[in-house]
């Protein structure tokens, strides 16, 4: 957001919150200790809406609940624009002085009237007006979302039509307000900081500046490569071409994480060789030419992890690794010299004083800062820093403090790509229960009372079909289909069908979900996929079969 | 707010109906719009909380208990955690959470002492003999007609036997002296012209006129303090909840009177209505507060019903709603019940129980005065204290001294049972000596052993204390109390033994379990006395440091008067000699 | 010793010291700025005081009754008195009632104060009324012994308002008879709870305890002593919880999270409380 790749504001700042909007995030269950954070600023008296295709737990704790079609958030966004726009809610100084763009913004939503965003997102027009009254006339005002706005073949849009609020009415840059991405991972944040992302180094250097890349160059004592990489869209494109024919996975879960993971599937196969560094036996794994067996990182070994509000914290050993495993860092090392590379250093710490030597965000994070409860949250330049808990104050600095101006964008609602048909007359979407984690490769071996793995539909959509609570269906999408038991869900709205993707074991949901993605962030549309829903007559076990 | 999680069990119509009935679907917790919009959160389940001792009463009386079903049904309308509305529903003696097997009235018979003295073994036997599904009850505030009865209706009204053969006559009848009780068994109970004719509605005018500030001082200067057990002086208390800003201020009326052996809120709730919600609305105004409440104890449902006929009557005659008798101001009375429980008596618990949680006191300071009811400035008075601001009003407060003690002004409410030969509820100025009430109430029967003052939480005194003046601070002086009231003659014909175990095992059941020194002690102290009382030997030493220790301990630990006062008639039995030496 | 003085501070006497500390502070924050040692049962650093096990109480000038320090905001002005006769009474009864209808067996701590003030549970009626409740075992994460409750409520505190919000359990009953329960005791997998476990790390007696803890003390082989305890941050979300892992012979026995930590406040989900069997 505004070049800076993070959530602007701490968890603090969320109790002493006024208005809250939680969009495409199901938070209760995917972040549930950040979670903790918004009930006390619903203690505190905020005021929550919720926007999500399905009435979530989450959105059980939110004043109001406005369940959207699956897809349609930008046409909402600009819709909620428009009307703080007409309403003269709008701050126009802040506009005036810390964004650019504003005019072709206003002139864009403008077709975005209640009414027109109602009939797109199959909500009521005053729903629309009522959260651009809250949003906008609120002191201190939040937006939080998740993967139900990032698991789109419109990612970014998403995500920029949200930014777009925070700049219309100057609810970011302050204390209590801001815009906050929920990372749906451990440390993805993390990854993305030190520059596991194709087109960065560490820091959010850009690999394609000859600038960046000279700073790096310095210090690891090599020219580097100014191509930025493939993302694993990309990758798996081209597997398809036959142009990538061998692959390194670390950490990972492709064969079950893709979607249409048939189709991915087959292409791991294809591969010449592939590699797995893991700290189980995935899918993938199972799937490898070599596999190599990784020490679990956060109970196993030493480093850092970055959370969401941008916190660099400590891990450390707790357990020594068992048999053969060994640290990624050894591992990874280890394989560099042997194809005769010296990556530098070996030891957690020294590999965090590189680091702080390349990427200026954390230059001031000496370990032993790190080591003391509580970490440190980047921007931290020097080391009397004291870290910084939101990003952006410069919006609201006379000068911008030497920025440009914030820009707003130009958004067009397309709908997900896949439309729904007589054939597939049923949006499916995916998501995360609060017991389990992605693929279930490591939350799947506890023995949790809440596990369910099956289809959640609308009682009146299963009627149809007749199907009852707890029957086998097969559900079948343009790509494959899976069987699984129907669990009939009040709550889940018409034409809906939700399902996890935690047990691929049991139920193979990646073998529905549509690889359309995101040129701009590589993520597919796991979010919304066209299915039918069939009964499967003579009722046994649930199992995947690929058709 | 929560995760609301309901299991499978589904409410029968009949439950949905009690439901319905408190609180119908589109007032819920949590409202479908559309399908695609649902409208919840905090503040909409906050505000609907205070249903859910009301929902649970519905349950019951419709089927005779609260089922699973009923209870999700109820919980989810409200957005109550189950979990919750259990602990909630558990709390009270008259909500069942296990399934009666039968769908008939439940006959409570009264288990305290006055009833025990008045034979209430051979009722019960009778009643059960007769297929009567009988519960025993702690005192039903009917002692002076022991031994008493309330029946629990299942579909159909509660009520009270001894009500409908009762041609009401009170002992004092006709006695022009009488204040508090001066229209009580006169007026017609059910009549707002009535009232009026009888002075009603004056003090209201009155008190208008003088506006806020003249009404405290002159409550202040009255020296009225409160009837319902602490003597709190009333003036103190109004001033404080006056001086408080803002509009969200409350005035409740504490008519759960289920100290033992008191009655006396009964008779003036069910005889005099109208004083009470006219002294109400005169508090309502003096402190500013627009939200009465009258909070009554599940057995008594005709005092409820007289009750809410005058608050309906009073509203529609416009001395209650949003501009109460032209005054520009507003003040309206919601009534809650009871059920079944003596702690609810206590303020703060009453609090508790009016928002829908358990009744467990809560902790002060802080105070009623700045963290009442739902946390907010509230006025809480005994209705019999009420109803002296009435003519305090009308006659001033050098008139309202003329009777009464110097430092205890005014008269008092005493209900007179036992073995006395005119059992019932007399009023007298302060300082009456305890001998004369009781030759009122036509002398002891029999030969005099023991009088217990104050109730369960009071003192026993001897037949040395008969000249013992009845004022706040000769009592104190003496280490007596007068409590609400309460005046239990016994003579040397009852087993004392029994008695004080008895007393003893109501604070065991009654204490709501919340502090360690009262929800052990009172467990522990109960256990003593049961030994001690079948050992039939003195008690020893190390037992009766033990006593003491506990008593100590309760005293000085506990959170609330419940506690405080639950070793007091015990330890006053053993220091009098009524038990504790051989037998 | 005597706290810092800020613009906002109070002062108050504690037996013969004078200390100062933030507005707001209760009397057992003053204690603690004192150096003065206090027994808590109920009070937890990140609850709400709920203040009903009262073994904190001291004795307050002015005020008739003991007054429970965990709760009392300190006042400018206030002496207290943390020894004296009444305040050891008080203290003692509260331990030694907890002791006759108790397993305190696993509450080291209460055990260490009942020794202190010399609580003698044995002076009491025999066979006197206990908690006498089944250990529920109902899933494989964590196991409910009420037979070890004090009725502190800080499980309640903590499914509840203070942080999960879930509440699942409740007290029910009244007096003696009260207990913590779900609706109708149904078990906890039928119950709202979401095994968070956030009440079990609260959890002053042990009466709730995890599974991994309960077998190995049933096989005798819970040895604290041969604990190792490593701070690291959990594997799943993103939002950063720091956990401690408690190893024992190279396995994670059980997993808590520091109360004062700002992201989690000891409290955790169910995947960081009890995902770990992986490793
Ligand atoms: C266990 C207990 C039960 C009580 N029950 C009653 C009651 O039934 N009625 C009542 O007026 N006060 C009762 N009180 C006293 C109230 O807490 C409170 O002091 C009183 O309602 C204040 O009104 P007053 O000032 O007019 O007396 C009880 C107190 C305790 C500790
Ligand atoms: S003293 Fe007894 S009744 Fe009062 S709060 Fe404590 S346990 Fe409850
Ligand atoms: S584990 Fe969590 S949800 Fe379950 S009872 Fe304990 S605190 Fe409540
Ligand atoms: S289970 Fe533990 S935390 Fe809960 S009330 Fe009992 S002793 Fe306290
Ligand atoms: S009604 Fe029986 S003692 Fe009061
Ligand atoms: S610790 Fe203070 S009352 Fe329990």
């Amino acid at each position: 957001m505004f070049g800076a790749g993070g959530g602007t504001s701490s968890y603090q700042e969320i109790e002493e919150t006024d208005v809250i909007l939680l969009w495409g995030s199901n938070a209760r269950e995917a972040h549930p200790i950040f979670f903790h954070h918004l009930l006390k600023g619903l203690d505190n008296g905020a005021r929550m809406f919720c926007v999500d295709p399905r009435y979530t737990s989450s959105a059980r704790f939110a004043d109001v609940w406005v369940g959207i079609d699956v897809g349609t958030d930008i046409a909402l966004a600009n819709g909620i624009g428009r009307e703080i726009i007409h309403a003269g809610l709008a701050d126009q100084k802040f506009i005036d002085r810390s964004t650019q763009g504003f005019e072709a913004y206003a002139a864009s939503v403008e077709p975005f009237t209640p009414d027109a965003v109602a009939a797109i997102c199959g909500i009521p027009p005053e729903a629309v007006v009522e959260m651009a009254h809250a949003y906008a006339t609120a002191d201190k005002a939040q937006i939080l979302w998740t993967l139900g706005i990032t698991e789109h073949h419109n990612a970014v849009d998403n995500v920029l039509s949200l930014c777009n609020l925070s700049l219309l009415t100057g609810h970011v840059g302050r204390w209590g307000s801001g815009l906050v991405p929920l990372r749906g991972q451990n440390n993805v944040q993390g990854g993305g900081d030190m520059g596991a992302i194709p087109n960065k180094f560490p820091g959010f250097a850009s690999v394609d500046d000859p600038d960046h890349r000279a700073r790096f160059e310095a210090v690891y004592g090599r020219s580097l490569n100014p191509v930025p990489g493939w993302h694993l869209t990309l990758m798996f494109e081209a597997m398809e071409r036959g142009d990538l024919r061998a692959l390194y996975v670390i950490g990972e879960n492709p064969a079950d994480s893709e979607a249409d993971v048939i189709h991915a599937r087959a292409q791991l196969e294809s591969l010449e060789i592939l590699v797995v560094q893991d700290i189980l036996m995935t899918r993938t794994a199972e799937m490898a030419d070599v596999v190599l067996p990784a020490s679990v990182a956060w109970a196993e070994s030493n480093g850092t992890v970055t959370s969401s509000e941008r916190r660099v914290q400590r891990v450390r050993p707790a357990v020594s690794p068992p048999g053969q495993a060994r640290h990624d860092i050894d591992i990874l090392c280890d394989m560099a010299e042997a194809m005769g590379a010296e990556l530098g250093p070996r030891d957690p710490q020294d590999a965090w004083d590189e680091l702080r030597g390349l990427s200026a965000m954390h230059g001031g994070m000496a370990w032993e800062r790190l080591e003391a409860a509580g970490g440190l949250q980047w921007p931290c330049p020097d080391e009397d820093h004291p870290g910084s808990p939101l990003l952006h104050g410069w919006l609201w600095a006379d000068d911008l403090e030497g920025h440009d101006p914030a820009p707003f964008s130009v958004l067009q609602h397309e709908g997900p790509t896949e439309e729904l048909s007589n054939e597939f007359p049923l949006r499916l979407t995916t998501g995360r229960a609060l017991d389990s984690y992605n693929t279930g490769v490591q939350s799947g071996n506890y023995d949790s009372p809440l596990r369910f793995a099956g289809l959640d539909l609308n009682p009146a959509d299963a009627a149809a079909l007749g199907i009852a609570d707890g029957d086998l269906v097969r559900v079948c999408s343009p790509r494959g289909s899976v069987e699984m038991n129907a669990r009939l869900v009040s709550s889940l709205p018409a034409g809906l069908a939700f399902t996890t993707l935690h047990q691929p074991e049991l139920i193979d949901v990646n073998v529905l979900t549509n690889p359309d993605w995101d040129p701009k962030s590589g993520t597919a549309e796991f979010k919304a996929a066209a299915v039918r829903v069939e009964l499967i007559e003579a009722p046994e076990t649930a199992g995947a079969s690929v058709g | 707010m929560a995760d609301l999680h309901f299991g499978d069990d589904q409410p029968t119509n009949s439950e949905r109906t009690a439901v319905d009935a408190v609180v119908p679907e589109i007032d819920a917790a949590t409202v479908t719009e559309t399908e695609r919009l649902v409208r919840g959160g905090r503040s909409r389940r906050q505000g609907l909380r205070h249903l859910l001792l009301p929902v649970l009463h519905s349950l019951q009386h419709e089927i005779g208990w609260i089922s699973p079903g009923g209870l999700n049904c109820a919980a989810e309308r409200l957005g109550v955690p189950p979990a919750e509305a259990y602990g909630v529903a558990t709390f009270y003696e008259l909500l069942r959470t296990t399934d009666p097997g039968h769908k008939e009235d439940v006959v409570h018979v009264c288990v305290d002492p006055t009833c025990a003295i008045a034979g209430n073994g051979e009722l019960r036997a009778s009643l059960e003999a007769s297929g009567a599904r009988v519960h025993a009850s702690p005192c039903l505030g009917q002692c002076e007609r022991a031994p008493a009865v309330f029946v629990q209706g299942v579909s159909r009204p509660d009520r009270v036997p001894a009500d409908d053969d009762e041609d009401f006559r009170l002992p004092q009848a006709g006695d022009t002296g009488l204040r508090v009780l001066r229209r009580t068994g006169v007026v017609d109970p059910t009549s707002l012209d009535s009232y009026r004719q009888h002075g009603g509605y004056q003090a209201l005018a009155q008190a208008i006129d003088m506006g806020p500030d003249a009404v405290i001082a002159a409550v202040s200067e009255s020296g009225l303090s409160g009837r319902g057990g602490a003597a709190f002086p009333t003036g103190i208390k109004w001033r404080a909840v006056a001086d408080e800003p803002g509009p969200d201020k409350h005035v409740v009326a504490n008519c759960d009177e289920s100290e033992p052996g008191t009655f006396k809120d009964r008779i003036v709730c069910e005889h005099d209505p109208f004083a009470v919600i006219e002294s109400m609305t005169i508090a309502g105004l003096a402190t500013g507060s627009p939200h009465g409440w009258i909070y009554i104890r599940g057995e008594y449902p005709r005092a409820t019903a007289r009750l809410e006929g005058a608050i309906a009557q009073a509203r529609s005659a416009g001395l209650l709603g949003d501009d109460v008798a032209g005054s520009g101001q507003r003040f309206d009375i919601e009534l809650r019940r009871g059920a079944g429980a003596y702690i609810c008596g206590e303020e703060t618990a009453l609090f508790n129980s009016i928002e829908g949680f358990r009744g467990e006191p809560r902790n002060k300071p802080p105070f009623p005065t700045t963290h009442g009811l739902f946390s907010q400035p509230t006025a809480i008075n005994n209705p019999e204290t009420l109803i002296n601001v009435l003519d305090i009003v009308t006659d001033g407060p050098e008139a309202y001294r003329s009777v009464g003690t110097e430092r205890s002004p005014g008269t008092r409410l005493f209900c007179l049972s036992g073995r006395v030969a005119v059992p019932g509820l007399y009023e007298v100025p302060f300082g009456t000596p305890l001998g004369n009430l009781i030759e009122m109430a036509g002398g002891p029967v029999g030969s005099l052993a023991a009088v217990l003052l104050g109730g369960a939480a009071g003192v026993f005194v001897g037949p040395d204390a008969l000249d013992m003046p009845l004022s706040l601070e000769d009592t104190r002086e003496a280490g007596a109390t007068l409590g609400s009231g309460v005046v239990t003659v016994f003579d040397d014909t009852v087993d004392m033994q029994a008695v004080v175990v008895r007393i003893a095992e109501f604070f065991r059941d009654e204490s709501c379990g919340q502090c360690v020194p009262c929800r052990v002690g009172t467990k522990r102290q109960h256990e003593v006395l049961v030994e001690l009382q079948s050992s039939g030997k003195a008690l020893s030493p190390r037992r009766s440091e033990l006593i003491d220790d506990m008593a100590l301990a309760m005293v000085d630990a506990s959170i609330c008067g419940l506690g405080h006062t639950a070793a007091s008639a015990v330890r006053s039995a053993l220091a009098l000699g009524l038990i504790g030496n051989s037998s | 010793m005597s706290g810092v003085a800020t613009e906002t501070a109070v002062t108050i006497r504690v037996d013969d010291q004078e200390v100062a500390v933030p507005e707001g502070a209760t009397i057992l924050d003053a204690c603690n700025a004192a150096g003065v040692d206090t027994p808590t049962i109920c009070y937890g650093p990140t609850l709400t005081p709920v203040n009903v096990c009262r073994v904190c109480v001291v004795e307050l000038d002015g005020s008739r009754a003991l007054v429970p320090s965990c709760s009392r905001p300190a006042e400018e002005g206030m002496v207290v008195h943390t020894d004296s006769e009444r305040v050891r009474h008080s203290r003692k009864m509260v331990l030694e009632f907890l002791a006759t209808g108790v397993d305190l067996a696993q509450a080291e701590e209460m055990g260490q104060w009942a020794e202190h003030y010399g609580a003698d549970p044995d002076r009491y009626v025999p066979g006197g009324e206990t908690m006498n409740e089944p250990v529920r075992v109902q899933d494989n994460l964590y196991i409910r012994d009420y037979d070890k409750c004090v009725l502190c409520y800080r499980c309640v505190e903590a499914c509840g308002d203070d942080a999960q919000h879930t509440y699942a359990i409740s007290v029910a009953g009244r007096g003696f008879g009260a207990r913590i329960s779900t609706e109708f005791d149904v078990t906890l997998p039928d119950s709202a709870c979401v095994y968070c476990g956030n009440c079990v790390a609260v959890c002053p007696t042990n009466a709730l305890q995890f599974k991994t803890e309960f077998d190995l003390r049933q096989a005798a082989d819970w040895r604290p002593e041969d604990q190792t305890v490593t701070q690291t941050v959990c594997s799943y979300c993103g939002v950063g919880c720091n956990l401690e892992l408690h190893v024992q012979d190279n396995q994670i026995v059980k997993c808590t999270s520091p109360d004062d930590h700002d992201v989690t406040q000891g409290n955790l989900c169910i995947k960081g409380r009890f995902g770990w069997n992986y490793v």
